[in-house]
């Protein structure tokens, strides 16, 4: 006799622990095996391009910490970027060097935020997870000796950087380059060759590099899928071309890959740390810039690497104090659309895994 | 480095290929006829000499008189980027040919430019609010809310 089922709709979240912020999937179900997905968001939604509309240059700033929480270094840096091409700003060398060490300090917090909750996913209860937020915890303790912030930074304005390191910043960047290489080893250590983790992430979510690229996804999540390409090699901003550095890729496209691009990332990021504190000039770090900037009419669109992905903003000038336009190209949106192909076909326990490994962040998704 | 490809040799290519889609160039950008913009957006990326598989984003403005919706390109392979403009005069129902058979990439932008912005996308399979909920009363990107 044949067992008859029904496909079954649920709703995963909106407060599932396993989604990353405030996210809804409804998902239908064959058993355990997902038919179809419908990612269901915008509880974050603050709109930050409308109220960008309304403030100043330099406030706007302090918009830009909100979107991807864990990198609020890299979003500083996208928009900064954006105004300093709109209105024709020159950055400091030393304000260059410091911005580039905030932003791969950053990439380095935002890489163990991503690989612990991964790795909370996969089942291994809270250790893993407080390992990582431990190795953060040191990061955040230098943004808060930069800027005396820990989360919303708000470190850098157009022309170049709030103010200096303090003197005894140097020393605590050198203790946590000297002690990081042994807690990424002390992390693959006991992850990268489990014999459980591989079983339930090799092979699973595989995401070919034809679809990303015709998706628009961008970061570890393309470089897993076997494709080189990082703005930071591809367009060298700032000092990324003095400084020495590979780009991980992964072979398959599985979850396994994008989590090792980003453990390889962070041993990458830590090289170009070493290499701006030896090569960091003397100077100012930021040049003279009215309070109120008024960029000539016109539009500008600047990127840069965030550790998610493409991280754009495109502004439009109307000579006015505050954009007449400020659109937020966001690499977590984007890597969402491929997030009902990856899904469809695995099943409920995989679901969990696959999504954190896609790693978005609502903060930025919403905006 | 990256570099930006000319927008006089750009329209010069889609001009020969569809000769009625440019509207004019600058130095930087290219605007195109509306109604052209998923033939145009075809050849963008099937054309080998253009090459332009990744869509970087969409971004509606309103300009009060028109709405204007610009096209970032890249082209991985030749490490090139392209923007193209199209304009949208009517305030009503702007309507723009969607470009999600040509870039899945365009999926959930289109959306949320229709949530924020009232622009629609003909041919998008599901032309619905993302962000906002369905009965949000009007488009809040807009500039209808002038001072």
């Amino acid at each position: 006799m044949a067992i008859d089922t029904k496909p079954i709709t649920i709703n995963v979240g909106p407060q599932h622990p396993s989604t990353h912020g405030v996210f809804r999937l409804r998902v239908t179900f064959d058993g355990e095996t997902v038919v179809d997905v419908e990612p269901v968001f915008g509880y974050l939604h603050r709109g930050t391009e409308k109220l960008a509309e309304e403030r100043s240059y330099v406030q706007i700033v302090t918009l830009t910490d909100r979107l991807d929480y864990t990198s609020s270094m890299t979003n500083n840096q996208a928009y900064v970027r954006a105004v300093e091409k709109l209105a024709g700003l020159e950055v400091p060398e030393r304000g260059m060097y410091l911005r580039v060490i905030g932003a791969e300090l950053q990439r380095i917090a935002s890489h163990l935020v991503s690989t612990g909750f991964f790795l909370q996913e996969l089942g291994t209860f809270v250790t893993l997870l407080m390992y990582c937020f431990r190795d953060r915890e040191r990061i955040l303790d230098l943004f808060e000796m930069l800027c005396g912030a820990r989360v919303t930074v708000s470190y850098m304005r157009p022309g170049g950087v709030f103010q200096d390191a303090p003197e005894d910043f140097w020393p605590a960047l050198d203790v946590f380059l000297n002690e990081m290489p042994g807690y990424i080893d002390d992390l693959e250590g006991l992850i990268s060759d489990n014999e459980i983790v591989l079983a339930r992430t090799r092979d699973v979510g595989v995401l070919s590099p034809e679809f990303a690229i015709d998706c628009s996804v961008t970061g570890p999540n393309l470089r897993g899928s076997s494709v080189h390409w990082d703005l930071r090699k591809a367009d060298p901003y700032e000092v990324y071309d003095r400084v020495d550095f590979e780009v991980p890729i992964g072979s398959r496209g599985d979850c396994f890959d994008r989590y090792m691009v980003r453990i390889q990332e962070m041993r990458q990021s830590l090289r170009i740390l070493e290499q701006c504190r030896d090569q960091i000039p003397e100077g100012p770090v930021r040049t003279e810039v009215p309070y109120f900037i008024r960029p000539p009419a016109g539009d500008a669109y600047a990127a840069v690497e965030a550790p998610r992905g493409e991280l754009g903003f495109y502004l439009v000038s109307e000579r006015g104090i505050a954009p007449y336009r400020c659109k937020i190209r966001s690499p977590s949106y984007m890597n969402l659309t491929v997030l009902r192909d990856v899904l469809v076909g695995w099943r409920m326990a995989d679901l969990v895994i696959i999504f954190g490994s896609i790693d978005v962040n609502m903060g930025e998704v919403d905006r | 480095m990256t570099t930006q490809i000319g927008a006089a040799r750009l329209a010069a290519h889609v001009h020969s290929a569809l000769s009625e889609a440019i509207v004019e160039h600058d130095e930087r950008d290219v605007w195109v006829r509306p109604e052209s913009m998923d033939g145009v957006a075809r050849l963008l990326k099937d054309d080998p000499k253009l090459d332009f598989a990744f869509l970087v984003s969409i971004t509606a403005v309103d300009y009060v008189e028109y709405f204007e919706i610009v096209y970032h390109l890249l082209s991985m392979r030749r490490n090139q980027r392209a923007v193209v403009k199209t304009r949208c005069y009517d305030r009503e129902e702007p309507t723009v040919p969607s470009v999600v058979d040509v870039w899945q990439g365009a999926d959930l932008q289109e959306r949320e430019i229709w949530d924020l912005m009232g622009v629609r996308f003909d041919g998008h399979p599901n032309m619905k609010r993302i962000l906002l909920w369905e009965d949000f009363p009007g488009h809040p990107l807009r500039k209808d809310f002038l001072r």
